[in-house]
C-alpha cells in the first residue's frame, strides 16, 4: 500500500509541477495577478508531494518490503539499517528521486527566501524551476518508477553494492546532488532574467548567495567523493578523471567561473551577458553529467544500470532544456546589454582573465571526457577508421595544469588589483616581499625534504606565494583598522564578510595546490611479503606484522591484519586492514587501515594471502595528504561566509520595505508587470 | 550576433555526437568476430619479454583473452573478479597488456594481484586492432578450436560471470 502511495504522490506532484511551469509565468505575460501568485504555494505543494514520495521509498526500505523490485535490486534484510536508508539512492531510481526532492527543496527555498523579489521575477524564476521539474518527473514516472512492484516477492534482497556500503557514500551523493541541482536556482535566475529583459547589479546580487551555496554543497560533495575514493578503494588514488567524476568537476569549474563573473555584475554591471551564459552553462554541465552517468554512452566505474531508452530521454530533455534556453539567450542577450567599460590593468580584466582560464580549464576536461564518444561517432560514420585513442590520465594531468598554474598566479595578484583602473607600480611593491619569500620556500624546502623536483617547486611557489599575499592582505586591513583604535579581534570580525570568504576559500585553494604538490612528490609506497613478526621501514616508521584472525560482520566475512607501528622503539598504534567477503554478493572488497595526520597520513591495505602462511601488504606513507580535504573545508567555510555577508541581508531588508510601503500586493504585481511590459 | 548565436551551434554539435553515442551504447556493440576465428599474434611475454605468447600455443584449449592496460580505469573495477576467478581453476585467463608501459603494467599487478597466467604486450595496440577492441577492457571467450564465442565489453560483471561466461565454459568443455 504504502509504495503505491508513493507513486501517486510522485503523479500528484507532475501535476502540480506543471501547474507550477505553466500558470506563474503566463500570469506575467497575461497580466493574470491570481495566475501569478499560484507560485509560492505550489512551490511547497511540489514539495510536500515528492517528500511524501521520497518518504514512502524510504519506509520500503526500511521495512525490507522486497516486494519492491527496486529495493529487492539494492537492500538485504541483513544490511544495517543506516545503509538501508542510504541505499535508497543507491541506484538509478532513486538518486533519480532525491535529484528531484533537491530541486523541489531548492524551488521551496527560494519561494521562502525571496520574499524582497518582485512577485513577476519570483514567479518566473519558481516556474522555470517548476518547468525543469516537469521533465525529471516525467522522466521518472515514464522510464524509471522507483515504486514498481515485484510478483510475487523476493524472498530476500540482492543488497546493496558493498562498495557502497560506507559512510563517505551515505553523505556523499546527497551533497552532490545538493550542488548540482543548486545550480537550477542560478539557471532560473538566468532565465527569468532573459525572459524579462532586466539584468542589473541587483539581479547579480540575489543570484549571488544562490550560486555560492550550490557551488559550497558540489566541492563538499567532490572532496567528499575523493576521500572516499582514497579510504575505500585500498590503493590510496583519490582523483582518477573518471567521467563521473569530470561530471561532477565541470559544472564545479563553471560554477567557480560564475561566482567570479557574478562579482563583476555586481559590483561593476559588467560581464552581464557572459554571466548569464556561465548560468547556463553551470546548470547545463550538471545534466550533461545526469545523462553521461545514466545512459551508458561512456564506461565508467561508477556507471548505474543502463538503459538506452533512458538515455534517449535525458538527451530529449537535455535539448529542450539547453537547447531552449541558448536560443533564449541568443534571442534576448543581445538587448542585456555589456556593462561599463575598464581599464587594461584593473580587477574586470583578472576577473575576466581568471574566466578565461576557468573555462579553459573546462574545456580540457570536458573534451578529455567526450573525446572517446567523437572518435566513436565518426568511426561509426566511416568519416575516419577505426582508431582507439584513449584519453587516460597523463593527458587531463598535463594538460589541466596549463591553465592552472597561470591561475594560481593570478589569484595572488587579483585581490590586490582596484576595480576599473588599477596601479601597477604600487602592486609591485605590496606583493615583492612575499614573491621572495616564496621562491626561497620553495627552493629550500625541497633541500629540506631531500628530493629536488621542478614541479614540487612551482606548486610549493604557488601555494606559499599564495598563502603568503591572502595574509598579507587581510593582515594590512585589519592594520588599517587598528590605527583607527580598534583592537586586532574587532578588526577582524569587522571585516566584510564577502571578503573574509574570498580570503578563506583562495587559501583553502593554496591548501590544497600544497598537498597535492607534497604527495605527489614525496609519497612512499611499498608491496611486500609479510610472514608474521616480519617488520618493514619505511620513513621513519617500523611496521611489525603480527598476523591474521577471521571475523565476521553483519552482512560480511572478514581477514584482518593486525600491523603494529613503532616509531623511536615506541609502540605508536595497531593499524587493523581488512580484507572482506560480503555474503550476497560474494564480492571482495578491501578496507585500508589509515592513520590519519597533519603533516602524513599512514595507509595500510592488505593483499592476498600468499604460501606459507605470509600476506601481500601495501603500506603507504602519503605526506600531507589530509591537506586535501582541509583545503575542501576551507573553500566551504570561504563560500558560506561569502554568502551570509551583510550587504544581502540589508539589500534584502530595504527591499522589503519597499515593497511592505505598497499596502496592497496586488497593486504591486500590476505595478511590476505593467512596468516591464513597458519597457 | 553570432557570438551570442555561437554556444547553442557548440551545444547542438556536442547533442549530435551524444545522439549518435546513444546508439553506440558501448556495451551493446555486437562483435563481427563472434563465431570466427580468434586472430592470429605473436607478441612478447610481459614478465618474461624474451619469451613469446602467440594464439596457437593455446589450440585445444579453452581460454579467457582479457585486454588490460594499468591506465584504465575500469580494469581496477572488474580485477577482483578476475582474481577471484583465476582461484576457482575454471578457464586459464592470459592478459593482453594494451597499450601500456610495461614498468606500469609490472607495477599494477604487484599491486592488485595477478589472475593471468601470463600477459603479452601490445605496446602499439596491433593486436587489439586486429581483435576489434572497443575499449579497454575487453574479454574474450576462445574456445579449443580457437574460435571467439563471447566478447564482454567494458568490465567483467558478476552477473556476466555467473550467467553467461561460466555457463558457456562449462558447455564447450562438455562438448569436447
Amino acid at each position: 500500500m504504502i509504495p503505491e502511495i508513493g507513486h501517486f504522490a510522485l503523479i500528484t506532484a507532475l501535476s502540480v509541477a506543471l501547474l507550477l511551469g505553466i500558470l506563474p509565468i503566463a500570469g506575467t505575460v497575461l497580466r493574470i495577478p491570481a495566475w501569478v501568485a499560484v507560485a509560492r504555494p505550489a512551490a511547497y505543494a511540489l514539495f510536500l508531494f515528492v517528500a511524501t514520495a521520497f518518504g514512502c521509498l524510504v519506509y520500503a526500505f526500511v521495512q525490507n518490503d522486497f516486494s519492491v523490485l527496486y529495493v529487492a535490486l539494492h537492500s538485504n534484510s541483513a544490511l544495517p539499517i543506516q545503509y538501508r536508508v542510504a541505499a535508497v539512492w543507491g541506484g538509478h531510481e532513486g538518486s533519480l528521486l532525491l535529484w528531484i526532492l533537491m530541486l523541489s527543496g531548492w524551488a521551496t527555498a527560494v519561494a521562502l527566501f525571496s520574499r524582497h523579489l518582485s512577485p513577476a521575477m519570483a514567479a518566473r524564476v519558481l516556474g522555470v524551476m517548476g518547468l525543469i521539474c516537469v521533465g525529471f518527473l516525467l522522466f521518472i514516472l515514464f522510464t524509471s518508477n522507483p515504486f514498481e512492484r515485484l510478483f510475487p516477492a523476493a524472498v530476500d534482497g540482492r543488497d546493496l553494492n558493498p562498495l557502497l556500503q560506507d559512510f563517505g557514500l551515505v553523505i556523499h551523493p546527497p551533497m552532490l546532488y545538493m550542488g548540482y541541482v543548486g545550480f537550477s536556482v542560478a539557471f532560473a535566475f538566468a532565465i527569468a532574467a532573459l525572459i524579462g529583459g532586466k539584468l542589473d547589479a541587483a539581479w547579480a546580487r540575489w543570484s549571488r548567495p544562490w550560486t555560492t551555496v550550490a557551488w559550497v554543497f558540489l566541492t563538499i560533495g567532490i572532496g567528499l567523493g575523493s576521500w572516499w575514493a582514497y579510504y575505500e578503494l585500498g590503493w590510496g588514488g583519490w582523483w582518477f578523471w573518471d567521467p563521473v567524476e569530470n561530471a561532477s568537476f565541470m559544472p564545479w569549474l563553471a560554477g567557480t567561473a560564475l561566482i567570479h563573473s557574478l562579482a563583476v555584475t555586481e559590483k561593476r554591471g559588467g560581464f552581464r551577458s557572459w554571466t548569464v551564459l556561465l548560468a547556463i552553462l553551470a546548470f547545463s554541465l550538471s545534466l550533461l553529467g545526469t545523462f553521461l552517468v545514466r545512459s551508458g554512452v561512456l564506461t565508467s566505474v561508477h556507471a548505474f544500470a543502463t538503459d538506452p531508452e533512458r538515455g534517449l530521454f535525458i538527451l530529449i530533455f537535455l535539448g529542450v532544456v539547453i537547447g531552449g534556453a541558448l536560443l533564449l539567450y541568443a534571442w534576448r542577450a543581445p538587448r542585456v546589454g555589456l556593462g561599463g567599460g575598464f581599464n587594461a590593468f584593473s580587477r574586470e580584466t583578472m576577473l575576466l582573465i581568471n574566466n578565461v582560464l576557468l573555462v579553459v580549464a573546462l574545456g580540457v576536461v570536458l573534451l578529455g571526457t567526450l573525446f572517446p564518444l567523437v572518435v566513436d561517432a565518426f568511426v561509426a560514420l566511416n568519416i575516419i577508421e577505426p582508431a582507439k585513442i584513449s584519453v587516460g590520465e597523463p593527458y587531463f594531468n598535463s594538460m589541466f595544469l596549463l591553465p592552472m598554474i597561470p591561475l594560481l598566479l593570478l589569484m595572488s595578484i587579483g585581490p590586490y588589483v582596484r576595480w576599473k583602473q588599477g596601479n601597477a607600480g604600487e602592486l609591485i611593491k605590496q606583493l615583492r616581499t612575499s614573491f621572495i619569500i616564496s621562491i626561497v620556500l620553495a627552493v629550500a624546502l625541497p633541500f629540506l625534504m631531500g628530493e629536488i623536483s621542478l614541479m614540487v617547486s612551482v606548486g610549493l611557489f604557488l601555494a606559499a606565494w599564495l598563502m603568503l599575499s591572502i595574509l598579507q592582505g587581510v593582515g594590512s586591513r585589519i592594520a588599517q583598522e587598528i590605527k583607527r583604535g580598534k583592537s586586532a579581534i574587532t578588526a577582524l570580525l569587522g571585516l566584510p564578510n564577502g571578503y573574509l570568504g574570498m580570503q578563506v576559500a583562495h587559501f583553502g585553494l593554496a591548501v590544497i595546490v600544497a598537498g597535492i604538490t607534497l604527495v605527489k612528490g614525496y609519497e612512499v609506497e611499498q608491496d611486500v611479503r609479510m610472514e608474521v613478526g616480519d617488520t618493514l621501514t619505511m620513513s621513519g616508521y617500523t611496521f611489525r606484522f603480527d598476523g591474521v584472525m577471521s571475523t565476521t560482520g553483519p552482512n560480511y566475512r572478514a581477514n584482518r591484519g593486525m600491523i603494529q607501528v613503532i616509531k623511536d622503539g615506541k609502540d605508536l598504534m595497531v593499524l587493523e586492514p581488512e580484507k572482506r567477503i560480503y555474503n550476497v554478493q560474494s564480492m571482495p572488497m578491501t578496507e585500508a587501515a589509515i592513520d590519519y595526520g597533519f603533516t602524513r597520513d599512514l595507509y595500510i591495505s592488505l593483499g592476498d594471502p600468499l604460501s606459507g602462511g605470509a600476506w601481500s601488504v601495501r603500506v603507504y606513507y602519503k605526506p600531507f595528504i589530509g591537506w586535501l580535504w582541509g583545503g575542501c573545508g576551507f573553500l566551504a567555510i570561504g563560500g558560506f561566509l561569502a554568502m551570509s555577508d551583510r550587504r544581502y541581508r540589508i539589500a534584502a531588508r530595504k527591499q522589503q520595505a519597499r515593497m511592505a510601503s505598497i499596502a496592497d500586493g496586488r497593486a504591486v504585481v500590476d505595478n511590476n508587470i505593467a512596468t516591464e511590459a513597458s519597457s | 550576433m553570432i557570438r551570442f548565436i555561437a554556444p547553442l551551434a557548440v551545444f547542438i554539435g556536442i547533442a549530435v555526437f551524444l545522439l549518435i553515442g546513444l546508439d553506440l551504447n558501448p556495451r551493446n556493440v555486437p562483435s563481427p568476430l563472434i563465431d570466427k576465428a580468434a586472430p592470429a599474434f605473436q607478441l612478447s611475454q610481459l614478465h618474461q619479454p624474451e619469451k613469446t605468447f602467440s594464439r596457437s600455443d593455446m589450440a585445444g584449449k579453452v581460454w579467457l583473452l582479457n585486454v588490460w592496460a594499468s591506465w584504465c580505469v575500469s580494469c581496477r573495477a572488474e580485477h577482483p573478479l578476475l582474481i577471484a576467478l583465476a582461484k576457482q581453476n575454471i578457464v586459464p585467463i592470459y592478459g593482453l597488456n594494451y597499450k601500456d608501459k610495461r614498468t606500469d603494467a609490472i607495477r599494477w599487478l604487484r599491486q592488485l594481484g595477478n589472475p593471468y597466467v601470463l600477459s603479452a604486450q601490445d605496446v602499439e595496440g596491433k593486436v587489439g586492432f586486429d581483435y576489434g577492441v572497443y575499449g579497454v577492457p575487453e574479454t574474450y571467450l576462445i574456445d579449443q578450436n580457437g574460435t571467439i564465442r563471447y566478447k564482454q565489453i567494458g568490465p567483467v560483471t558478476r552477473k556476466a560471470l555467473d550467467e553467461t561466461i561460466i555457463p558457456l565454459i562449462k558447455k564447450l568443455k562438455l562438448e569436447s
